[in-house]
């Protein structure tokens, strides 16, 4: 998707962008730090874990070009290992999110082997297809439960010495692991790596040209993205001590479209913008049942048609002007 | 009895009938859509929704019209391809200069609006909806008892979609509609309304979702999620058949009605994954689909 | 003298602030009902169990007695995982001492363990399975409308006498049909019965004609339908249109509310025979109730599930007027010792385990000729007394029952 609309650091300075970044995250991360006090810590958990996801939607479908139609599999996936390893394994909180990561970051290997072979709206549907077949998956596997998931998963003591039970440390750990996620592709993004996955999401066929192995950074992006979906997955299914067949449904992998849709594709922050978003509109339209429904379809809509840079898009397009003006 | 792996061939030929039936319904949803993708490039995640409205409109013009299913047949894919004129008017010929996944985007948005907006009215338990007298009852074959309404629904359903590849095949309309597609401007040039013939185009692949969804009113209970899951079938349907291939897609969708049979018979449990295996082995084999040609 | 006048003047307050309701958290009980409000259970539950608390708190008169309630509600969205934190945020953050009804079995059985670590309580009408006064049975929650056991013992024992001793099943594939179809296969082999095949169909499917293609091939005099919502009535609708019933064979629907006969209509329902645990026309008291209900409820008439959450909440709040608290486990032990009583289901026990009894109905659809009126649906077929409606305590592996 090699559109103007994704690339709003086209004509940036480095340098200056590099600022803009860095204040962005320390006001991102002293809103976090403080959160707990102010808003109920599970909706702030929740709303890091989709970001998270979200995130790693975006590194692939904003920077790499790809939209992936079946990103659920990934978070999906790792939550059930990650709750399984946690509840019939015996295995402490930090084993059971690293057995989940681990888990979704295989399924990515091949999931990404079958789809990276084709591009565009082929891609897409190869991954939904590969993610229907993960959903069938999990409903018969007998460790999943099927409809009623993986219950009463246990939180155990982080490292042996955090006790997970208290909100509060909880809340601590799932920041230190989004941020350690969020910094990581931040890394990725800026990296000579991150660089020729631009190019090649610009002009595959010159990228090519230039001598450069395609289909493997695109490979390795998909099995980043995965992975890093994954640890959203594995972490959330330790925060809420469940893992279900929501999580693996493609109606989730269109809520991670919409996050990253909403917040800005092609930016850093604007997944967790619109991760926050979309969670703080569940939360508020949840007793309306339906109106949920209409909403995200609503915003969708708008989105597409007039606001596609998204919230953080438009902010920094935005700032631009005012800067050049 | 004879047995086909342990199963007695007469349940089988049952079996594969029925499998025929479903497939027929496939086959009118893939064609609504294959047209629309094949001729205007556009992705309609709506048609799902569109389907699930044709159902409704028939329940509506019963219920508040007096209208019975033959009216229904006509009236309500008319209204339900009016709503269709009324969003590419309005939203989608924005986007065409734009990739076509934001098509794609756009349409997923309208689907879970009008879903929303019906399950809120409606409930999800879903309105009752008979079978018209002239077609209830049926036969039997010997092997099964063959409701009439199915082997109607088989017959218009060939009807329909043979009828529609013949006028885009066979036709001059057909023909400025293909040219429109590959090169509007020169089509434009020679005097030819090109955004009203895309217009009306994807009003009729939405008529037809409006179609299958009359059709499958007597049958399967008329409630606003009865799109939502069928709607990824039908887009497996029509990625395997060829997305530019309006045959593709027919063949594909009574191709899988059958295979989908078959399942249903070894393996129940997997009858509604087996599609996405197919169309994922289909991918790696032979990415433009069984009979396209991009 | 006046210190025996201060004397009394404290014992007076003494006794004043003992007698009010100090233990009330935040003065205010707060009922919270977690249902699905939106989807496939939203008729048969939704705002008509919103309503039904209501009601309740009305009947008992709380406002007369000075007990301060508030009722809110939220839609689960048959998602274990919305249930979960909805049901946790209500607990920590929002003052929530109760949370009632909840169909769906998965969603259920999370609520159940958060209200027991929260030590609150948890009062299910709508959820069907038999885990939750068994296995999973807690001090802080009972079950009280109907659970899978109870449907399939009802149906399954009465169909058996009645004639319907061959049966093939028709099983939605996943936890819940799986349990039902378990449950009743015991209960036909048990009375006698032979079970001639099943079959297990992808939740949510459109299309049964061939299932039930293959249950007319099995000759069975009974086909049992171990699923609910959507997948029953659409297995009922085209079962009608394969002519299944007109053919001699029967249909026993395992998992079937008044909404959903409603949603097919009589023409294609009739003849289906299934267990109740209330029914609207049942007697003066339940019709009385209804006529109220249907007045505010916009015509639609009660379910089972939510004359549970009417009988539920009204048990729930004598227990807190006996114990002047509304603290989970003390009202929840409360409540089994007080025997219920209230119009609906008339007087019964709520057991050790959790499991609250009451005698269960065995029903069939009328013809659309036999109907009278709206929602005029069904003929009482039998009654099973409560003392056979349910499973017997002890074999339903409580671990509070086992401890005795």
């Amino acid at each position: 998707m090699a559109e103007d609309q994704y690339k709003p650091h086209a004509s940036r300075d480095d340098a200056a962008e590099a600022r803009y970044d860095r204040k962005a995250f320390i006001v991102m991360m002293a809103l976090f730090l403080v959160a707990p006090a102010v808003v109920y810590p599970v909706f702030v958990m929740k709303a890091l874990c989709f970001a998270l996801f979200a995130c790693a939607f975006n590194l692939l479908l904003g920077f790499g070009g790809l939209l992936s139609f079946g990103h659920a599999m990934f978070l999906g996936m790792a939550g059930y290992v990650s709750a399984h390893a946690a509840k019939v394994w015996g295995l402490p909180p930090e084993l059971a999110i690293l057995a989940g990561t681990a888990a979704s970051t295989v399924l990515g290997v091949f999931a990404g082997m079958l789809a990276i072979r084709r591009q565009g709206i082929y891609f897409a549907m190869v991954t939904l297809a590969l993610a229907q077949m993960v959903y069938f998956f999990c409903l018969q596997a007998p460790f999943t439960h099927g409809e009623d998931g993986i219950q009463a998963v246990p939180r155990g003591m982080f490292l042996g010495f955090l006790d997970l039970s208290s909100t509060t440390v909880l809340y601590y750990v799932v920041l230190a692991i989004f941020t350690a996620g969020f910094l990581l592709i931040y890394r990725v993004i800026h990296s000579p790596f991150g660089q020729v996955l631009k190019a090649i999401r610009e002009n595959e066929p010159r990228a090519v040209s230039l001598g450069y192995r395609t289909e493997h950074y695109k490979l390795a992006a998909f099995v980043l993205s995965a992975g890093l979906a994954g640890l959203a997955g594995a972490t959330k299914a330790i925060v809420f001590q469940l893992a279900s067949l929501t999580d693996v449904h493609w109606s989730m992998s269109g809520e991670v479209v919409l996050m990253t849709l909403l917040g800005g594709m092609g930016t850093i922050f604007g997944p967790v913008v619109g991760a926050f978003a979309i969670i703080t509109m569940e939360n508020y339209l949840a007793e309306l049942g339906s109106w949920f429904t209409i909403t995200q379809g609503a915003i969708f809509v708008v989105c597409v048609l007039a606001f596609r840079r998204g919230i953080i898009g438009e902010l920094e397009a935005w700032l631009r002007r005012r800067r050049a003006g | 009895m004879t047995e086909i792996f342990g199963v007695p061939t007469q349940a089988l030929f049952g079996q594969l009938l029925i499998g025929l039936i479903n497939g027929s319904f496939y086959a009118l949803l893939s064609l609504g859509l294959a047209v629309i993708f094949g001729l205007l490039n556009i992705i309609n995640f709506t048609h799902g929704a569109q389907y699930m409205m044709g159902a409704f409109a028939a329940y509506f013009l019963l219920n508040k019209l007096g209208l019975n299913y033959w009216w229904a047949l006509v009236l309500a894919p008319l209204a339900v391809g009016a709503t269709g004129v009324i969003i590419e008017r309005l939203m989608l010929s924005r986007l065409y200069k734009l990739d076509h996944l934001y098509g794609l985007l756009l349409t997923f948005g309208l689907a879970l609006i009008i879903q929303g907006a019906f399950r809120h009215e409606y409930g999800s338990a879903g309105l009752p909806y008979s079978i018209p007298e002239i077609l209830s009852g049926g036969t039997n074959l010997g092997f099964m008892f063959l409701p009439k309404y199915r082997a109607w629904v088989i017959v218009a359903s060939l009807v329909v979609c043979v009828g529609t590849w013949l006028v885009i095949e066979r036709t001059k309309l057909g023909a400025y509609l293909r040219a429109a597609t590959e090169n509007p401007a020169m089509v434009q040039a020679f005097g030819v309304n090109v955004p009203r013939m895309i217009t009306l185009t994807y009003g009729f692949g939405v008529a037809l979702a409006g179609l299958a969804g009359v059709m499958a009113a007597p049958i399967y209970q008329v409630n606003p999620l009865m799109g939502a899951d069928t709607i990824i079938v039908v887009f497996a349907v029509v990625v395997i058949g060829g997305m530019g291939s309006i045959m593709g897609a027919v063949i594909t969708g009574f191709g899988l009605g059958v295979i989908e049979g078959l399942t249903k018979v070894f393996y129940p449990e997997a009858s509604n994954t087996v599609i996405f295996v197919i169309m994922a082995i289909v991918l790696m084999i032979r990415p433009q689909g069984l009979f396209g040609s991009r | 003298m006046i210190f025996k006048r201060k004397l009394l003047a404290a014992a007076a307050m003494l006794a004043l602030s003992a007698g009010a309701q100090a233990q009330i958290s935040g003065n205010v009980v707060k009922i919270g009902v977690l249902n699905d409000q939106s989807s496939l259970y939203a008729d048969l539950s939704g705002q008509g169990s919103v309503l039904a608390a209501k009601m309740a708190i009305e009947d008992f008169g709380a406002a007369k007695k000075g007990i301060k309630t508030e009722v809110i509600f939220a839609d689960h969205q048959n998602k274990a995982d919305v249930g979960s934190q909805i049901a946790n945020k209500w607990y920590d953050a929002e003052g929530v001492d109760v949370i009632v009804d909840t169909p769906n079995s998965g969603v259920a059985l999370a609520v159940n363990q958060i209200t027991k670590d929260k030590k609150k309580a948890f009062l299910v009408s709508g959820a069907a399975t038999a885990d939750l006064s068994g296995k999973a049975c807690s001090p802080n929650t009972l079950h009280w409308t109907y659970d899978t056991w109870m449907l399939a013992n009802g149906t399954g024992n009465a169909i058996v006498k009645t004639g319907g001793d061959s049966w093939f099943f028709l099983t939605a594939d996943y936890a819940f049909g799986h349990a039902l179809e378990r449950d009743t296969e015991a209960v036909v082999l048990k009375t006698g019965g032979k079970v001639l095949g099943k079959v297990r169909h992808p939740l949510n499917t459109q299309d049964f004609s061939s299932f039930l293609l293959q249950a007319q091939a099995s000759k069975a005099k009974i086909v049992g339908l171990a699923n609910a919502g959507g997948d029953t009535t659409n297995a009922i609708k085209q079962a009608s249109e394969f002519g299944i019933v007109k053919g001699g064979q029967n249909l026993a629907g395992l998992l079937v509310f008044l909404t959903d006969v409603h949603a097919l209509g009589l023409e294609k329902a009739q003849g289906l025979i299934f267990t109740e645990s209330w029914y609207w026309d049942l007697n003066d008291d339940s019709r009385a109730w209804t006529k109220r209900f249907a007045a505010a409820n916009g015509g639609k008439y009660p379910t089972m599930v939510h004359a549970g959450v009417y009988s539920a909440v009204l048990h729930y709040l004598k227990a807190v007027e006996a114990t002047k608290s509304d603290d989970g486990t003390k009202v929840i032990a409360e409540m089994k010792k007080l025997p219920t009583d209230d119009p609906l289901f008339g007087k019964g026990t709520v057991r050790a385990d959790g499991r609250k009894v009451h005698p269960a109905y065995l029903v069939e659809v009328k013809k659309p000729s036999e109907s009278k009126g709206p929602y005029d649906y069904y003929k009482v077929r039998a009654t099973i007394p409560a003392d056979q409606a349910f499973r017997p305590m002890a074999e339903g592996g409580c671990p509070l029952v086992a401890a005795k």
